[in-house]
């Protein structure tokens, strides 16, 4: 997919979180956002997501242009899939509800279809067994992998993942690294903000590094991580290498 | 186990059941108290019970309390409806609506329920030629808890996380499907203990109809009173009569407040 974000500012009130942000990528499947906290990763991505609006700059996606129009950003999130990091299921239905009302409601498909399609995700998952259960009676993986599966389900154009495990625990970390890495194996589009180098490096084929809500440096994942070209870059890098 | 443990809760912060000794001793102790303590009040009064005379009028009571239990539930369905469409009135994208919702709440909320009656008795039922004291005193007791469940209610609906509104949004669903699908249900589901609470409240609340003529629980055991020339009897089987409907009520509230407590 190609992305291309064109002196994109976002004020939230006083605080400045993306401050003419620019970013060209002509073609990547796999994207990863990486850089220090506060510095905008996931205000960028909320934006990409089509979830709120640029206060000013053009926003592109292959040839649609999805800032400024509410319109086309409602239309541009049914394309898409949202994880986030934490509390993203609905407390109140179960794991497979979760999953097969956003098929049913938003994306039209038939009751039953709905649910077939839910259950072949809980089994792709591992989760089949825990199908009835709800949110509160599932470990921290496991509502993170029902996530991922809620979003792909309509299979969607683009999944997005906002730091989907930075409040796991190390051996759910890897459940949940494991589940994306299928997904990056299907072939499917991601864009993924992310604390984990290691993985960033692994998976993406792209990184950019977003600092202070400006670009930092961005290009081919191994080359970025191992090979910083900026000053600033090397920094980040270096300050999150250390331990 | 000595006196002293039976009667301790132990340390702060130590979330354990007391023993069941421990509860029946104490809450037997406190009941104790509580009758010593009445008992005493009404001794110092030297008062002549006749409780004779009021058994006779027994039937009178039963009515009443039927009564009362009618009138609240027909006003508690009609509170409900005028609280539901009053929270999501505040809620209008169209301001006066809104603004039509927050006057309502705090007019109702701010004045004592007698004031209520008496002007919507005497004013405005008069004044739209309604003749059915019953239907006025519905809509009365509906109009009043209707503010206070719109209260409730919009605590639940702004309670819902922003996490939750932003998922909603992510998925794609639009408007009325975030609030048909993910605020309405956690919304209600948080509010289940205060709209019991409040039920028990509306029951109670109902016995002020008494000063409209409305021959409910409270009126009618006035009327014993006067009739058997007495001054207390009546209230037993009143405060009896109220209380087997509003414990079971409050009690439920406590089991749903645990559960959801549970749930989350
Ligand atoms: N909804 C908001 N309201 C106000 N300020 C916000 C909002 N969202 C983000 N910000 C601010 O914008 C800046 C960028 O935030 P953002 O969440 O995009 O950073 P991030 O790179 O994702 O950080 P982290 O690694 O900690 O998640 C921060 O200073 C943040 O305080
Ligand atoms: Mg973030």
């Amino acid at each position: 997919m190609r992305l291309e974000l064109k002196s994109v500012v976002k004020q939230y009130g006083q605080q400045r979180a993306l401050d003419n942000l620019n970013i060209a990528i002509l073609d990547t499947s796999c994207l990863a956002l990486i850089g220090p906290s506060g510095g905008g990763k996931s205000t960028t991505l909320r934006l990409l997501a089509g979830l709120e609006a640029p206060t000013s700059g053009s926003i592109r996606i292959n040839e649609n242009e999805i800032g400024s129009d509410a319109a086309k950003r409602n239309a541009h999130l049914k394309n898409v899939g949202v994880v986030f990091q934490s509390y993203n299921l609905f407390p109140h239905l179960n794991a497979l509800t979760n999953i097969a009302l956003p098929l049913e409601k938003v994306h039209r498909h038939s009751k039953a279809d709905s649910i077939t399609k839910a259950e072949s995700l809980l089994q792709q998952f591992q989760l089949f067994e825990h199908r009835f259960k709800m949110p509160s009676q599932l470990s921290g993986g496991q509502n993170q992998r029902v996530a991922i599966a809620r979003a792909i389900a309509p299979d969607p154009d683009i999944v997005f993942l906002d730091e989907p495990t930075s409040a796991l625990d190390p051996e759910m970390t890897a459940e949940v690294l494991d589940a994306i890495e299928s997904l990056v194996e299907a072939k499917k589009r991601l864009v993924i903000a992310t604390h984990q180098m290691g993985f960033a490096k692994q998976a993406a084929d792209t990184v950019a590094i977003i600092a202070g809500g400006k670009l930092v440096e961005v290009g081919d994942a191994s080359q970025v991580i191992d090979q910083p070209g900026t000053e600033r870059a090397r920094e980040f890098l270096n300050a999150s290498l250390k331990f | 186990m000595s006196i002293k443990s039976i009667f301790y809760h132990a340390a702060e912060g130590d979330d354990a059941l007391p023993s069941r000794l421990s509860r029946y001793a104490s809450f037997f102790l406190a009941a104790l108290l509580l009758s010593l303590l009445l008992y005493g009040s009404f001794a110092a009064l030297q008062y002549q019970w006749n409780w004779q005379s009021v058994l006779r009028y027994k039937a009178k009571f039963i009515e009443g309390w039927f009564t009362t239990l009618k009138i609240a539930c027909v006003s508690l369905i009609f509170a409900f409806l005028v609280g539901a469409i009053s929270a999501l009135c505040g809620r209008a994208r169209f301001l006066p609506v809104r603004y039509l919702s927050t006057l309502y709440v705090e007019l109702i909320r701010g004045t004592p329920l007698l004031v209520q009656i008496f002007l919507f008795y005497y004013v405005i039922a008069d004044a739209a030629n309604i003749q059915n004291r019953y239907f006025v005193g519905v809509a009365i007791m509906a109009i009043f808890s209707g503010a206070y469940i719109s209260e409730i209610l919009r605590a639940g609906i702004e309670g819902v996380g922003k996490s939750q509104l932003l998922s909603a949004k992510a998925i794609g669903f639009s408007e009325y499907q975030t609030f048909r699908y993910v605020i309405a249900p956690q919304a209600l589901r948080s509010s289940l203990p205060a709209l019991a609470g409040q039920t028990a409240n509306l029951i109670k609340d109902s016995s002020l109809l008494s000063i409209i003529a409305i021959s409910e629980f409270t009126l009618n055991a006035q009327e014993v009173n006067a009739i058997t020339y007495s001054s207390f009897e009546s209230f037993f089987p009143l405060a009896i009569g109220y209380l087997a409907v509003t414990l079971p009520i409050m009690r439920l509230s406590r089991v749903i407040e645990k559960k959801l407590q549970f749930d989350t």
